[in-house]
């Protein structure tokens, strides 16, 4: 296994007393897999990201990652959050190439191979449909646009695991098919992992290779679906029998395990 | 013709202005106002011709007192606020501290300050950099404080150091709120050179107008109001041009 989670167990004082978000949750991701974890609302999900980049670690359990035990930040992973986060002082090009000034060995080599990095962000750009738009500032972009960078920015510094939390959660219902084809394309093209969260069930079959259904709080996994359908796979899928049956399917255990809390 | 300039926001100060002294000069005739309570503005122009040589000297010393004064602020300001915005820790302990000092009448020092330093240049500079620097202080840990937390996750897992969070979010973040500090650091460094001046100097603005008081010379008190008036204006309008040139991405050019 690429990422291993293993009987994780995950609590986060509140102003409420403590708050057990993840319990006992265990999970599994081969590499260069796409994985798609959905879930009630309020199930941990985030958390899960949280633990998967080493920003939090967990109160017991095993975490690992690239055969590595879990430690402490990542930088062989990206992220990418529902808010693009771009910052408003960079250009879209500085946006994406802020990594690069982080991660070594690049934050060293930036200096002396700057036009190669900088050709490099500008392939990526334009592999999600940015050509051009570097000069630009992130406010003069359209939410999908940021969004876009937002990807390239997660990106740029090659990481071997993707970590993408709703990144599409705020586009409209075109713009956000439209994301999916790009993101289908960059992972055809980079074969990097991907652990996608996600209130998405469409968005999860359509994109992921196996998806991962989380109980209420406190999160655990209930349950794991292969997605049969072969890649690439054209939009139209999303309205035909089988996709709509496992739709439903999904549908039906979050609502079990709503539930259960109520 | 006069309807269309009135309407004109460019025009606008300078009509308001003129109307002011006008206002000003026919009030102090009609009332027959005796000079040494309320002089007419024509009055205090002719003070300011007939005593152009002291007036202009006295004005530099306070021009550069108070810049002095207000570039040490900015300094220290910065330099507080980087450290004040750096950790919840720092900031809960050093805020109380600078609440109760700012809240001392910074007049109330300067007689310390002669203690120590003696009559002349140095307590208005020191005087005026207390009652700047505060404000720089708080705006510039507002700036700090106030970074998207989902922006520090990108970078704190990427493996950023605190110090690069910093640099590359927290400072140029925090910058448009220390420009716009500015304004109101130069203000406030005025009143404090100026209130160092009247009691404690033996050049500068303050001093003159203390002077000039104790001999019954209104007109001359009033150069000086004057005097200061332009110089608190010429720099707040700097400081707003370099706040404008400075910030541009806060103000997102208009365009979109």
């Amino acid at each position: 296994m690429f990422v291993s989670l293993d009987g994780v167990r995950l609590a986060y004082p509140s102003d409420y007393g403590e708050v057990l978000a993840l319990d006992g949750l265990t999970m599994g991701i081969e590499e260069g897999e796409f994985a798609a974890v959905v879930g009630p609302s309020g199930c941990g999900k985030s958390s899960l990201m949280r633990l998967a980049t080493g920003l939090h670690l967990p109160q017991s359990g095993a975490i690992r990652v690239a055969d590595k035990p879990v430690t402490g930040p990542l930088s062989i992973t990206g992220m990418a959050f529902q808010n693009p986060s771009l910052l408003p002082w960079r250009t879209t090009l500085a946006n994406v190439m802020l990594p690069l000034e982080i991660v070594r060995p690049h934050r060293r080599r930036l200096k002396h191979e700057r036009t190669a990095y900088t050709q490099k962000a500008e392939d990526l750009l334009s592999l999600v449909g940015l050509e051009g738009f570097g000069a630009r500032f992130p406010w003069q972009l359209s939410g999908g646009m940021q969004q876009r960078a937002n990807l390239c920015r997660a990106l740029i510094h090659d990481p071997v695991l993707l970590m993408l939390d709703e990144p599409f959660g705020a586009l409209d219902a075109f713009t956000r098919e439209e994301l999916w084809a790009v993101m289908q394309d960059l992972h055809a093209q980079k074969r990097f992992t991907v652990i996608l969260v996600t209130h998405d069930l469409r968005e999860a079959i359509y994109l992921a290779d196996k998806i991962f259904v989380m109980s209420a709080r406190p999160g655990r996994i209930i349950s794991e679906h292969r997605v049969p359908f072969p890649r690439p796979r054209p939009m139209d899928i999303t309205y035909e029998r089988e996709f709509v049956d496992l739709v439903q399917e999904l549908r039906g255990e979050i609502a079990d395990a709503r539930k259960e809390v109520a | 013709m006069i309807l269309t300039l009135l309407k004109s926001p460019r025009a606008a100060p300078f009509i308001y202005a003129v109307a002011l002294i006008i206002l000003w000069e026919l009030a102090v005739r009609i009332g027959d106002m005796p000079v040494y309570i309320l002089p007419a503005p024509s009055v205090i122009v002719g003070a300011i011709v007939k005593y152009w040589s002291p007036i202009l000297k006295n004005s530099l010393v306070t021009l550069w007192t108070t810049l002095a004064g207000f570039l040490l602020a900015l300094v220290g300001g910065l330099a507080l606020g980087l450290l004040v915005g750096w950790s919840k820790a720092i900031y809960s302990g050093l805020y109380p501290l600078m609440v109760g000092f700012n809240s001392i009448p910074k007049v109330a020092v300067v007689p310390i300050l002669v203690i120590w330093f003696g009559i002349g240049v140095v307590p208005a500079i020191i005087t005026a950099f207390l009652i700047a620097f505060f404000p720089v202080v708080v705006n510039v840990a507002t700036g700090l404080a106030t970074i998207e937390p989902e922006t520090e996750d990108v970078l704190r897992a990427l493996g950023a150091s605190k110090w690069d969070v910093m640099t590359k979010i927290g400072i140029p973040r925090a910058l448009p709120y220390f420009f716009g500090s500015l304004k109101i650091a130069i203000t406030l460094a005025f009143v404090g050179s100026v209130v160092s001046e009247t009691i404690a100097a033996n050049a500068g603005l303050g001093h003159m107008m203390l002077a000039a008081q104790s001999q019954f010379n209104v007109p001359l008190v009033f150069a000086g109001l004057v005097m200061l008036a332009v110089e608190g204006i010429v720099m707040y309008a700097v400081m707003a041009e370099i706040e404008k040139r400075t910030t541009g991405w806060a103000r997102r050019g208009g365009v979109r």
